[in-house]
């Protein structure tokens, strides 16, 4: 298949894990910033293709993960109300809150509907005038333009029954809050292509610059993520640390200036708790002032919460890369896909699941 | 009553108090729901075989039993409907067991308001598909249930059929060293009926690979094949069926993921979705455990009928109830079963 596979070729892929070696002089340690590429390494095995000295740690870029548990019990508890339809990725629906999760608020009867797009849940409630449809607005850079269309045409067309529940984040202030902890270890970045296709890779020159540390935009099939760490490992063995595109074909400098418009158009920069790791200031995305009858918080009057976390869950410290998944006493065990104490273990981009699903020790049954 | 009488559920209920959707997915639930559940429930010789349908002997002559419902929405799908999926799917069942299809029942459950019309449209596409798969519908039942407590039309069939050679096709007879062949290209019946129940359009319409496996197996009977055990990839796909043998039988096997045929634009489609099309459901598409001796006699047989047939991989002895995949780029990893439900993934 074209665009597929020839970046899965695995001639090429050896060819340039050779070649990755050969420029490898010391131990590095680099962060795919993006679950989706977490996945891929994992599932095609790439890691397993670099010479020792390289690290490879996972990154926070799991929407599902780091979606703070109180939004996911504002979600469970807007779904359980008899009149609204709840619509979602499908992934956000087995994450756990912290008593339930959305599929069981399906199983009992609450209407909650899994869309593809935004624009769909719109549709949806423009078909139910008589019912309050909510969707809810999780991920990265990637959704927010849609989301924001969605807000937009609802606006327009003045749709009066139609919200969101808010919960996006941004990449570029949580790639510098691991740089600036204390128990920072990585020393490049392969910063998510889709992420770049929106927002073009400017905002990343000053982390790259101040943090001294290489980022290289790169794409998601493993031939992509082999020239990414490629690029990186050169940047590092010849001491640069600049801002670099692999993913050229998809990527600009400046990125998708519409979608960046329309993001601004209906969203603000707002404070953002990530699950696991905590409040990054200037990290997430609310309604602007405008939108504001489009807030399902708002909508729902829903009352500010704080919750407790399974004390055993080590996602904060796996999602900032200090910890591998099986590092985890509870990975596999007392945590599984079926009974996940955390969210990485639940999504199709955490890096529990990929480890779990890929690569466990068989522990079940 | 004694009171120190008590029945306790050996699924806890704290863990699942209420029926998801994935206690019908085909994948890790549903088994725990087997396992748990029905099996001990109703242990016997024939269930504790674990296998598509029964096979036992009656004064000489060996049976295969089997039965299955059908949920499926929409109704008609491209390539299908519901009529023709409860005739082929009970038909395949009984092919698994290596049994030659004889006589189905049909029972109907049938939501009030239902246009006798769409009923009409899937009786005939059943009487077609009994023709085509040489059983007849024998005996059958009709309930209608109130509006809104139905989608539409439940169809549940029962199959007999009558195995008239003298292997044993059932996971226990898989041994270390077997071909683990497939008989085409993976993941079309479940992407037909998703993007018809999501609204999805390709550029080319996918359609269902729905039909009866009946006369391939009986080919590979009549050939002599020395067969050790089918499975169809329904729900869950060929990841999960893997999976159920490799436990069942308590070996370990090992498949090659660019030896797995998948037809481009399913391909693409899962691309688009998230979705793994090992994990994607098929409605015409079984695996077949050989002896060594005899792969290519079988791979033959299997291309006169579908030419995407491939060898896929191999039984190995260790680790037990283990499935490896060689990925793409050369890696080896686990191939898991299916999880809940595969759900389309955000970004």
């Amino acid at each position: 298949m074209r665009f597929i596979d020839e970046y899965r070729d695995a001639a090429l892929a050896h060819q340039y894990a050779r070649r990755i070696a050969q420029i490898t002089t010391k131990p590095w340690t680099i962060m795919e910033v993006c679950g989706g590429q977490t996945h891929a390494i994992i599932k095609f095995g790439i890691d397993e293709l670099l010479p020792k000295q390289i690290t490879l740690v996972h990154g926070p870029g799991c929407p599902v993960c780091v979606t703070p548990i109180e939004i996911i019990d504002k979600a469970i508890e807007i779904a359980a109300r008899p009149n609204v339809i709840f619509c979602s990725f499908g992934d956000m629906l087995r994450v756990p809150g912290s008593t339930t999760d959305l599929l069981s608020v399906k199983a009992q009867g609450g209407d909650v509907r899994i869309v593809y797009s935004p624009l769909d849940a719109l549709k949806i409630a423009k078909e139910n005038p008589d019912r309050e449809v909510v969707f809810f607005a999780v991920g990265f850079e990637t959704t927010a333009p849609a989301n924001a269309m969605a807000v937009h045409q609802a606006y327009l067309q003045n749709v009066k029954n139609f919200s969101l529940l808010v919960a996006h984040v941004l990449v570029p202030p949580a790639m510098e809050a691991i740089l600036s902890s204390p128990n920072n270890r990585v020393q490049g970045f392969l910063a998510a292509g889709h992420v770049c296709t929106v927002m073009g890779y400017t905002e990343y020159e000053p982390i790259a610059k101040k943090y001294r540390v290489p980022i290289v935009v790169t794409g998601f099939e493993p031939l992509d993520i082999l020239q990414g760490i490629y690029m990186c490992v050169k940047q590092l063995e010849e001491g640069r640390y600049d801002v670099e595109n692999q993913y050229t074909r998809s990527v600009r400098r400046e990125g998708n200036r519409k979608a960046q418009e329309l993001i601004r158009e209906v969203f603000r920069i707002v404070p953002r708790k990530w699950r696991g790791i905590g409040e990054i200031p200037q990290s997430g995305l609310g309604l602007m002032e405008k939108y504001q009858e489009f807030d399902a918080e708002r909508k729902f009057a829903l009352a500010d919460r704080s919750v407790e976390e399974a004390s055993e869950c080590i996602a904060g410290l796996v999602l900032q890369g200090v910890k591998k998944p099986h590092e985890c006493p509870a990975f596999g065990i007392r945590c599984t896909p079926e009974h996940p104490l955390g969210a990485p273990m639940v999504s199709s981009e955490g890096a529990c699941a990929a480890y779990y699903r890929y690569r466990r020790e068989r522990k079940d049954e | 009553m004694n009171d120190n009488f008590t029945l306790s559920c050996p699924i806890p209920i704290s863990e699942y108090p209420q029926i998801l959707l994935a206690h019908g997915g085909g994948g890790k639930l549903m088994h725990h729901l087997i396992e748990k559940l029905f099996g001990p429930a109703f242990a016997n010789q024939y269930l504790d075989e674990r296998h598509d349908g029964a096979q036992f002997t009656l004064n000489g002559a060996k049976l295969a039993f089997t039965t299955d419902s059908y949920v499926v929405r929409p109704l008609f799908f491209p390539g299908g409907d519901i009529g023709k999926l409860a005739i082929y799917g009970t038909v395949n069942d009984l092919a698994m067991c290596g049994a030659r299809p004889l006589f189905l029942s049909a029972g109907f459950i049938l939501e009030e308001g239902l246009p006798m019309e769409t009923l009409w449209r899937i009786v005939q596409s059943m009487r077609e598909a009994a023709q085509a798969a040489h059983v007849q519908i024998v005996t059958g039942d009709t309930k209608v249930v109130d509006k809104g407590k139905g989608d539409g039309v439940f169809i549940n069939t029962a199959g007999i059929g009558i195995i008239e050679h003298n292997l044993l096709i059932s996971p226990k007879s898989v041994r270390p060293g077997d071909a683990i062949l497939l008989n085409g290209d993976v993941g079309r019946h479940g992407i037909a009926i998703m993007a018809v129940r999501e609204g999805l359009s390709f550029e080319s319409e996918i359609e269902s690979d729905c039909a009866s496996l009946a006369p391939v197996v009986l080919k590979l009977i009549e050939e002599q094949i020395e067969l050790h055990c089918l499975r169809d990839l329904t729900r869950g796909g060929l990841a999960s069926a893997l999976n159920e043998i490799a436990k069942t039988a308590q070996v370990s096997i090992a498949i090659d993921e660019s030896a797995v045929p998948v037809r481009e634009d399913v391909q693409g489609a899962c691309e688009i979705l998230g979705l793994d099309p090992l994990y994607v459901a098929n409605e015409g598409r079984f695996v077949a455990f050989v002896a060594p001796h005899d792969t290519e006699r079988a791979l033959k047989i299997l291309r006169d009928f579908s030419p995407d047939a491939a060898l896929i991989g191999s039984v190995l002895k260790a680790p037990p109830a283990r499935v490896t995949l060689k990925s793409r780029i050369g890696a080896q990893r686990i191939l898991d079963m299916l999880s809940g439900e595969q759900l389309p993934r955000i970004c």
